[in-house]
């Protein structure tokens, strides 16, 4: 780590304080939604199992259980997409941009 | 014909819930040809790696986390490798078997604790430590109290877990293989010590791409011809599983599985949170150059993990209509307390097991079952490379040496600590043969969720926190989550025969990482030590390389 200064310096700028927020807001945003829909699906299964136990149309085997338990599946597996893109995307590219505005080479 | 009853709980335990699932007298099965020369291909190819990688293996950045030259990629599918145990592909396929829709419950609940580790955990983690998230929680903190409680954490988490899965390992290869249970144990033993102690985490890490590539596509297989042989129609599988099916279409909506709103919300926590403290899965982010590539590695481990778990859905239900009752080659009748009843051949967790036999004939069933070994050994390995650098790198060098160990020193302790886990997970394995240990995977789930994962998140978000706070709150949960577990009914119950539980709960995560999080909070609130003050100051610069990465390559460790 280089001196306490340049530590004050790239907490101060303004772009990196722009990725920091945006990171922590999207990081948050995703687990609440992460937890609600889990919590949600669980929710379901201990309080309220006969909504599970409903076929999605009538004669058909397919519940909406097995519907339900898919979602959560994929919704796992898009939400960890969109996260990765994010950051390794945007706020990545924020990152380089603060610490080459400080103009010190920080590693 | 010897009997012995076998418990393969999918991963983690819910013994009792699981028990009729997932467990069942079994045999020894006649020595299956095809099999043993598979497995004897894939043994052979793992031990060429470890000599590849044992000349590659020189320092402890190349021990512990193979020089951190592993892609994103590459690390995903190791991820996916060392989390994927057998009893997670048999037990849950076997669970869906028997129960139909509730062995997806289990399926999900492993998947949800990713997305978390990815939000929470993964990218701070990587910017911050170099070989063990020990040194992440301790990062700012008086190294010997933190670190202590943190090695102890990862190597209650690895013994609890090491010693549920060589017992599982042991009955599981007796019964693929008609290996004898002894000898089962022995071969685990040695080839995860020969892999680690040589190959250290390079070696480990390919065993482990290895298996998740046979798993993943061995189930593809499987669960296409299912799906071939009902015209690719899930509603048509749906349909002619529940005519089967004895509770019929039943079998399509939650069962008993999760009665107890408190319990099921408990067992959620533990799984969820559980996940983002398993010392092992943590190490595995060590071994990628970055925070872009530890974040992809989620990703890629996410997808892997979820698909896998479509597919046992699939293998399930392909069981249910394909291997059935009124064909001798999979079921047989047994007396059972004098009662003749029509059973599995080789008990529940087996119908994976047939439905490769089904769907492949014999050569294919030779391939799942040594895909079912790979497994084994490839999450042992990780769990043995992670309690060894706990002791070598944690303990050793960190508290025992104050950090002034050489690295010759501390790789000698962490080759010794290898041999120990070796030897140690033989002897637990073969005095544990007749207990039920299908406990331990889920007190290693609470630990971690109750004492690893809360001191992480607060050391790592949180600037109030101090030496003495991570140090209470973590033993705290710890404490708390073993205490209950012992009091609760899958111990004092089932495993010391008392008439009733003292804690009527089987997950006890929803108390005890509560817990911990209060307790951190409190002692840290009201700590007014000198050493309070340099913890809460030292945050600022922890906050700025968690956040970008600076000081990884050349910072302390």
């Amino acid at each position: 780590m280089s001196t306490t200064s340049n530590v004050h310096r790239l907490l101060e700028n303004a772009t990196f304080q722009r990725m920091a927020a945006r990171k922590s807001r999207l990081s948050l945003f995703c687990t609440i939604l992460m937890l609600i829909v889990y919590f949600g699906y669980i929710g379901i299964i201990a309080w309220a199992p006969q909504l599970f136990s409903t076929p999605v149309s009538p004669g058909e085997t397919t519940t909406w259980g097995i519907y339900s338990g898919l979602f959560v599946i994929l919704f796992s597996i898009a939400i960890t997409g969109v996260y990765v893109h994010k950051a390794n995307g945007e706020f990545d590219r924020l990152t380089r941009e603060a610490i080459s505005e400080i103009g010190e080479d920080l590693s | 014909m010897k009997k012995r009853t076998i418990l393969l709980t999918p991963f983690f335990a819910a013994p009792t819930l699981a028990a009729d699932a997932v467990s069942g007298a079994i045999e020894k099965q006649p020595i299956n040809v095809a099999a043993i020369v598979m497995f004897f291909l894939f043994v052979a190819a793992t031990l060429a790696i470890t000599w590849w990688a044992s000349k590659r293996s020189k320092t402890t950045h190349d021990f512990y986390t193979a020089g951190s030259g592993i892609t994103g990629f590459q690390n995903g599918l190791a991820i996916a490798g060392d989390f994927m145990s057998a009893a997670s592909f048999l037990g849950i396929s076997a669970m869906v078997f028997t129960r139909g829709y509730d062995g997806l419950i289990y399926s999900i609940g492993f998947l949800v604790g990713w997305p978390i580790v990815l939000f929470l955990i993964a990218e701070r983690l990587r910017n911050l430590g170099r070989f063990t998230f020990a040194e992440v929680t301790s990062y700012r903190f008086a190294q010997t109290p933190v670190r202590s409680f943190a090695a102890t954490g990862t190597l209650i988490v690895v013994l609890l877990y090491l010693i549920a899965q060589v017992v599982g390992a042991g009955k599981l290869i007796q019964l693929l293989f008609g290996l004898n249970y002894h000898f089962a144990v022995f071969l685990v033993g040695t080839l995860m010590v020969l892999y680690v102690l040589f190959g250290g985490m390079l070696a480990t890490t390919w065993v482990q791409i290895i298996k998740a590539v046979l798993l993943i596509s061995g189930s593809t297989f499987m669960a296409l011809m299912v799906l071939k042989s009902v015209g690719f129609s899930p509603q048509e599988l749906f349909r002619r599983a529940s005519e089967i099916h004895d509770t019929g279409s039943r079998i399509m909506a939650p069962g008993g599985l999760v009665s107890n709103p408190v319990d099921a919300i408990s067992l959620g926590l533990a799984l969820m949170f559980g996940t983002a403290g398993l010392p092992h899965i943590l190490m595995r982010f060590f071994t990628v150059p970055d925070a872009r590539e530890a974040r992809k590695s989620v990703l890629v481990a996410t997808g892997c993990i979820g698909y896998f778990y479509i597919l046992t859905f699939v293998i399930g239900f392909g069981a249910i209509m394909l291997v059935t009752r009124d064909n001798p080659h999979f079921f047989h009748q047994v007396i059972h307390d004098g009662k003749s009843v029509i059973e599995l051949i080789g008990g529940a967790n087996m119908a994976a097991v047939h439905l490769a036999d089904a769907v492949g004939g014999s050569v294919f069933l030779g391939f799942i079952s040594a895909v079912a070994f790979a497994t084994i050994l490839a999450v042992v390995a990780g769990l043995t490379l992670s309690g060894a650098s706990a002791v070598s790198h944690d303990l050793y060098a960190s508290v025992l040496k104050k950090g002034e160990a050489s690295q010759k020193e501390e790789l000698r302790v962490s080759r010794a600590t290898v041999l120990i886990l070796g030897v140690l997970a033989i002897i637990l394995g073969i005095l544990f043969e007749h207990q039920n240990v299908a406990f331990m995977v889920g007190l290693a789930f609470a630990v971690a969720a109750s004492a690893n994962f809360p001191i992480l998140l607060l050391a790592m978000y949180w600037e109030g926190l101090t030496t003495r706070g991570a140090v209470a709150g973590g033993w705290a949960g710890l404490l708390s989550a073993v205490v209950l577990i012992l009091f609760g009914p899958t111990v004092w119950v089932a495993v010391l025969d008392h008439e009733s539980a003292l804690f009527p709960y089987k997950n006890p995560a929803l108390f005890s990482m509560p817990l911990a999080f209060i307790v951190a909070w409190l002692v840290s609130k009201t700590d007014r030590c000198k050493r309070a003050g340099i913890d809460r100051d030292a945050f600022e610069a922890q906050y700025l390389r968690a956040m970008t990465g600076i000081g990884t390559k050349t910072g302390k460790s």
